[in-house]
């Protein structure tokens, strides 16, 4: 199932955002390319955000959806609107990335999939209550994991996936309610 | 929080009327004032910035956050005690700020029974009101027209109308259409759900778009909230004052002479006037008469009778659900839009009346289980696929009789961010309501059976808790010795102080109480303008 940048703005649609969806992308990217730069030099700050939170959703999404790439990036890019909810996320992609760099050898975004997923589960990010003000874990589990599930599983494609096309947060109408299954 | 106080919060001068409170009730006598006469409204809490209710949404669905974490709850202001039976969870119960409570609330708003106004004499049980349901009728119409009210007169329980509702009713959902084959074989009657939600475009407010969480918090503003009524009586030229906590009424012995409040500065002011509303809920209303205990009223303002505070009651919940073997497709909407009234005129002595939900949002929320699951990836789809989709739930509202030993009062060990003594909930529930609650069980097992359900959970006698509906702590009457308030809500020993809350309801029937709330509040603002 194809994820769109529609789908993240849908999602920003049911968690609120500063700026558009649309805007903005190539500031996250840095110098505009997809991975670390030419150089071999460390991406920029925002550039090392976005691929860190599209490398998680590499790991917390399932294998049925795709573009995953486009989705994470417009969703990121309206959430950095919101300066302390910002703040909270580089913060902890921060302590994500040096965990990264401290157990494994390199940053969160450039280890292999299996890797990234047990690291998660190592700091405690798939046991731990979220909570925007608490332990490493917690932060990452509110800033970096539930920001990602929330962006899918808010959105109407994410809700598909489960059977359900408008999902809770998701100002989808009063139609669907009356219908019966597909 | 947004925009700035009036003139620093300062008080009014020549105010003709002093609102105490700026939910439906106040905000609607407001507006049936403001036009005419000087008002001031006067909360406790923050006027809410419209811009934030998405970032409200995401505390509704976000596990991190506590239901009173979603409009700013606040626990050194909103602290409270509970010393009854029972645990009173109080400040999931409400909101403090402009819009009060209809911030958070469900939304559903019917008009009580005919017999809901004559229980002593219909059900051999409680007190009759001193008005019955053809004096509250026209009251009952405005206020579906003030509010916004999507319905459809196909309720045959119902008590009589004499015009349409505003809106249309929404339409069935598809689970509703599952529990109709089972009432229907069950001879169980379904009928609409009367929802102050709009169905269509209202009053310039748009009409309802899905968000599906509606309580607590509607990001569209299609579910009617107080802040209407407030933003119109500004219009109309009344001063609203936010975050001014009144601490005690000041009086003579016949009269309100001032209410004193403090701002967030420190400050203490009087805010003087001709008539002074006091529209803070069942809970805070008793407790600042209470407060302004005096020479005089030592027992509490007001309270020559002796029974502010006392009969404190509230609707309980009885609730069962299961799943199916086929889809259901719950959780697209966050408000109901069908249930029964069939067994609520039943009532007598033995069994308190009781109405039957339909529940649209039965079984988990797949967003809000995954925020909580412990594994994500393919694990997490898998579990979300296995949890939704099958559900199928059924609540009921069940009455609770007054009773002298469930009341409000004030704990004096415990202070709030004012050093006074804060709210005590002493809630007790008594038999009746227990065994009420047994029967709507009976009922909901025997729909859910005949729809090829199994139970899986059951809400009952054991465990039930209260919907949130804060009444009878100010009783209306005509005898001053038996009530603190006349039929009109102005206090017995007050010539100038109107109570205008459900703690006016002598008994609480088994439907949610805002429209009657609203319908009291248009009563009561005529009578504060006749005395002017």
């Amino acid at each position: 199932m194809e994820l769109t940048r529609r789908d993240a703005a849908a999602a920003l649609a049911a968690v609120g955002a500063g700026g558009a969806v649309a805007f903005g992308v190539d500031r996250l990217r840095g110098d505009g390319s997809d991975g670390p730069d030419a150089s071999g030099q460390d991406p920029p700050a925002e550039a090392r955000l976005r691929e860190t939170f599209v490398a998680a959703a590499e790991v917390l999404y399932p294998s049925e959806v795709s573009g995953i790439g486009g989705f994470v990036e417009g969703f990121l890019e309206g959430r950095l609107g919101r300066r302390d909810h910002a703040d909270g996320i580089r913060a902890a992609v921060g302590a994500l990335d040096d965990r990264a760099v401290s157990w494994y050898g390199e940053r969160f975004a450039a280890l292999a999939v299996e890797d990234r997923d047990r690291l998660l589960r190592e700091i405690g990010a798939d046991t731990a209550e979220e909570d925007p003000e608490g332990t490493t874990a917690e932060r990452v589990r509110y800033y970096v994991v539930n920001e990602l599930l929330l962006a899918l599983y808010a959105s109407p494609t994410g809700g598909e996936l489960v059977g359900l096309e408008n999902p809770q947060g998701h100002p989808g109408g009063t139609e669907s309610y009356r219908r019966g299954p597909k | 929080m947004s925009g700035s106080a009036p003139n620093g919060r300062r008080p009014v001068s020549g105010a003709d009327v002093c609102v105490v409170g700026a939910g439906p009730a106040g905000a609607l006598v407001a507006d049936r004032l403001a036009a005419e006469h000087e008002v001031v409204v006067l909360d406790a809490g923050p006027r809410f910035d419209p811009a934030d209710r998405l970032e409200r949404q995401e505390r509704a669905i976000r596990p991190a956050y506590d239901r009173p974490d979603v409009w700013d709850g606040d626990d050194e202001r909103d602290a409270h005690s509970a010393s009854g039976d029972r645990f009173y969870p109080l400040n999931h119960a409400r909101v403090k700020g402009i819009g009060g409570s209809t911030l958070h609330w469900q939304g559903m708003v019917m008009r009580l029974h005919e017999d809901d106004f004559a229980s002593g004499s219909e059900r051999g049980v409680g007190p009759d009101w001193p008005i019955d349901y053809g004096e509250v009728r026209p009251y009952y119409a405005a206020a579906e027209r003030e509010l916004g009210v999507a319905g459809s007169d196909d309720n045959p329980y119902a008590p009589p109308r004499e015009e349409p509702y505003p809106m249309p009713a929404f339409a069935p959902s598809y689970s509703d259409g599952l529990f109709a084959d089972a009432c229907e074989a069950l001879e169980i009657d379904m009928h609409s759900v009367p929802n102050a939600r709009n169905s269509e475009r209202y009053d310039g407010r748009s009409a309802c778009v899905g968000y599906g969480t509606c309580q607590p918090v509607c990001p569209a503003g299609a579910k009617y909230d107080a802040t209407v009524h407030i933003e119109r009586a500004e219009s109309k030229g009344a001063t609203v004052i936010d975050r001014a906590p009144v601490q005690r009424l000041e009086h003579g012995v016949d009269r309100v002479r001032a209410a004193v409040y403090a701002t967030p500065d420190g400050t203490e002011y009087r805010q003087t006037a001709e008539a002074f509303v006091v529209a803070c809920g069942g809970v805070e209303t008793p407790r600042l008469l209470l407060l302004s205990d005096s020479e005089h009223y030592p027992d509490g303002l007001a309270n020559e009778s002796g029974l502010v505070g006392r009969y404190f009651m509230d609707h309980l919940f009885a609730g069962t659900g299961g799943v199916l073997e086929e889809p259901t497709r719950q959780n697209h909407v966050g408000f109901l839009t069908s249930e029964s009234h069939q067994f609520y005129d039943d009532a007598d002595g033995e069994i308190g009346p009781f109405k039957l939900e339909f529940f649209n949002y039965g079984g988990p929320s797949p967003v809000e289980t995954a925020l909580s699951a412990d594994t994500w990836g393919e694990d997490l789809l898998d579990r979300l696929r296995q949890d939704y989709g099958t559900h199928v739930g059924m609540g009921a509202l069940v009455e609770q009789l007054p009773r002298e030993d469930s009341y409000v009062g004030l704990d004096p060990d415990r202070t709030d961010d004012h050093g006074n003594p804060v709210p005590d909930v002493h809630w007790t529930v008594g038999d009746r309501a227990l065994r009420t609650i047994e029967r709507a069980n009976e009922v909901q097992e025997a729909i859910l059976s005949e729809l090829g359900a199994e139970i899986t959970w059951q809400v009952g006698p054991d465990d039930t808790g209260p919907a949130y509906h804060h009444m009878g702590t100010t009783r209306m009457g005509t005898d001053p010795e038996e009530s603190v308030v006349d039929p009109r809500l102005r206090t017995h020993d007050l010539g100038n102080c109107w109570l205008v809350t459900s703690g006016a309801f002598p008994t609480g029937g088994a439907v949610n109480p805002t429209l009657t709330i609203a319908a009291l509040a248009l009563r009561a603002a005529e009578d504060v303008r006749t005395s002017l």
